[in-house]
């Protein structure tokens, strides 16, 4: 697992992909910081990392696109499956050095609260909260596009799926209005990630939603685990 | 070391291999044979836990392939026809990969110069794979699946699209590892299979249709054996003398140069005449410029048991005495003339090769 980890961690930065997400993240989240932050002179960051969940649905599916479909075209996935590593391990390398970038280009970001201390007097737990529940946030999206990714042969199919389906969850909020019915409008309020994404918000690390987004990641890793399977099986 | 029993495997609705039962011993140096198509390459994929089966038993060294996975691959170093590399890593950050990635125990920088030294890719170590000739990248792949030192190696096609230099440098490491660890190779090369193996697998659709060493599947499907003989001297006079000798059973002439000819004899059941006829022909004064003794080679083999139709029921009946062999020298005398026209074309090149790797 680690080895596949440390392999993909590097092929982040061995290809442009690295560099053009942390160059677009980067720039965004400087510009939100300083069209929110700085012109309002204000140190709550929620509207900060609200802007920028819009722009890691365009990002993210950036860092899994390749995981898994770039394995099954050049046919490396043979090296992977026939090593003594279990898929588990596999899934697991692949979407942890995906969330490691994720939560690299998160701690360069940490500059913001650090000039806000300077200058002023941010709530430190809930900048903490805020933090937490993004990385979470990102997690599983990340998780969802691994999942794409395993079950595509193709980097581009990839992208685009992973991207209408993180958009879709963008926009669950207003789907979940499309609906008169209570019950399905129940369901789409509870998958709805942004919603429990809102809790942290407010600075309240509830354990609900930590153990929400957690078992989120789970369910895709082993939807990822199973689609893999699935494909040794048939 | 490795058992395969029963074992078939379904894709939807075509069976890409079927109730295949073979074994392979500690040491063992097989070759498998087929055309493409008849699943040399997913069995392969299914012995290295890439594929799994649909019904059957796969174990190695003891370890069944689905229920304890991780043992058994540890135990395998597999080739696939594609060497699986990540094209924008250097040699040496792939190889130090594969090392993690089969979380070897032993000295990491002796190990790899070892592997490197021994497929001959120290030059290249600090290369991106993608800049790599087809060569190199197979013997980077050869390395990768030597890392570890696995008792098992399983080589799909491993010369394919190699130079001939190249190809005999992979044979002669294949021979090398083959001293001290089990081998199953797949190839369509023939000379090749002969060169190497110490047992062949012929499977066609699926099937089992042959095992057995290359000498003995050449031999007992041979039937006849054919003489070719560059003799010089009167035709008539020459093919008197040869009529005279026991056991021959055919003789053909053609045209070399002057007054030398060629002759193709075939001889009754898979007697030798070679030591009767050089004294007869001596004794006439005619002399040999060129002798060759041409067996059926496993080319020939591989042919007869692929392309004939009911595969199963031509072995069983080779494998009887003459009577039942009798449909078999027919379908030889065929084949043969197929290669006499060749022969007549280009010199006995053809047969010379197959023979050199008979030999060998």
């Amino acid at each position: 697992m680690t080895a596949i980890f440390k392999r993909e961690f590097k092929a982040y930065f061995t290809s442009p992909i690295g560099y053009i997400y942390l160059g677009i993240f980067l720039f965004f989240s400087g510009f939100f910081f300083s069209a929110i932050n700085l012109m309002y002179t204000m140190t709550d960051m929620s509207p900060f990392f609200s802007n920028l969940t819009i722009i890691l649905v365009f990002m993210l599916p950036l860092l899994t696109m390749r995981l898994f479909a770039e394995e099954r075209r050049n046919k490396t996935d043979q090296l992977l499956l026939t090593a003594p590593v279990s898929v588990f391990g596999i899934v697991m390398g692949k979407f942890l050095s995906a969330a490691a970038l994720f939560g690299f280009s998160l701690i360069i970001t940490f500059v913001y609260p650090a000039v806000m201390l300077i200058y002023g007097n941010p709530l430190l737990s809930t900048v903490l909260a805020l933090y937490c529940g993004f990385f979470l946030l990102g997690c599983s999206l990340i998780s969802i596009g691994v999942f794409v990714s395993a079950s595509t042969e193709s980097q581009i199919t990839a992208a685009i799926i992973s991207f209408v389906i993180l958009l879709f969850i963008q926009l669950s909020d207003w789907v979940s209005s499309l609906f008169n019915n209570a019950t399905v409008k129940k369901i789409f309020d509870w998958l709805s990630v942004t919603n429990r994404y809102q809790e942290f918000t407010d600075g309240v690390l509830s354990l609900s939603s930590v153990m929400f987004f957690i078992s989120f990641c789970a369910v895709f890793i082993f939807l990822t685990i199973s689609s893999i399977e699935k494909r040794r099986w048939s | 070391m490795i058992q395969i029993t029963n074992l078939t495997k379904k894709f939807g609705n075509k069976v890409a291999v079927d109730d295949v039962t073979f074994k392979v011993e500690k040491g063992e140096i097989l070759g498998f044979l087929g055309p493409n198509g008849a699943g040399k390459t997913t069995t392969m994929n299914i012995i290295t836990g890439y594929i799994s089966y649909t019904s059957g038993s796969v174990t190695v060294d003891g370890m069944d392939i689905l229920k304890n996975p991780e043992e058994a691959k540890k135990r395998i170093g597999y080739l696939p026809e594609n060497p699986p590399l990540y094209l924008d890593m250097t040699v040496w950050d792939y190889l130090n990969f594969v090392f993690d990635l089969k979380a070897i125990k032993i000295d990491r920088n002796e190990h790899l110069q070892e592997v490197m030294q021994t497929v001959k890719i120290l030059d290249v170590k600090n290369r991106l794979i993608k800049n790599l000739s087809k060569g190199y990248r197979q013997r980077v792949g050869l390395a990768q699946a030597l890392l570890g030192n696995p008792e098992i190696l399983i080589l799909d096609e491993p010369t394919v699209g190699l130079d001939p230099k190249q190809i005999n440098e992979i044979r002669s490491v294949i021979k090398e590892l083959g001293r001290e660890r089990t081998i199953i190779l797949s190839s369509h090369i023939l000379p090749e299979v002969s060169a190497i193996c110490e047992r062949v697998i012929i499977i066609n659709n699926g099937r089992i249709v042959a095992s057995d060493s290359p000498e003995n599947l050449s031999n007992s499907l041979a039937g006849t054996t054919i003489l070719n003989v560059r003799i010089e001297g009167d035709k008539d006079a020459v093919t008197n003398v040869l009529q005279s000798l026991d056991n021959v059973d055919s003789i053909e002439v053609s045209t070399y140069t002057g007054s030398i000819y060629n002759y193709r004899i075939k001889t009754k059941d898979e007697t030798d005449i070679r030591r009767d006829m050089f004294y007869a022909l001596a004794e006439n004064r005619m002399p040999i410029m060129q002798l060759s003794h041409q067996n059926l080679s496993l080319e020939d083999v591989f042919l007869k048991l692929t392309t004939v139709e009911p595969s199963e029921e031509k072995i069983s009946a080779s494998k009887d005495s003459n009577d039942a062999g009798e449909s078999n020298n027919e379908d030889i005398s065929d084949s043969g003339q197929d290669a006499k026209a060749q022969d007549s074309d280009e010199g006995s090149g053809d047969n010379m090769e197959i023979q050199e790797a008979d030999n060998q």
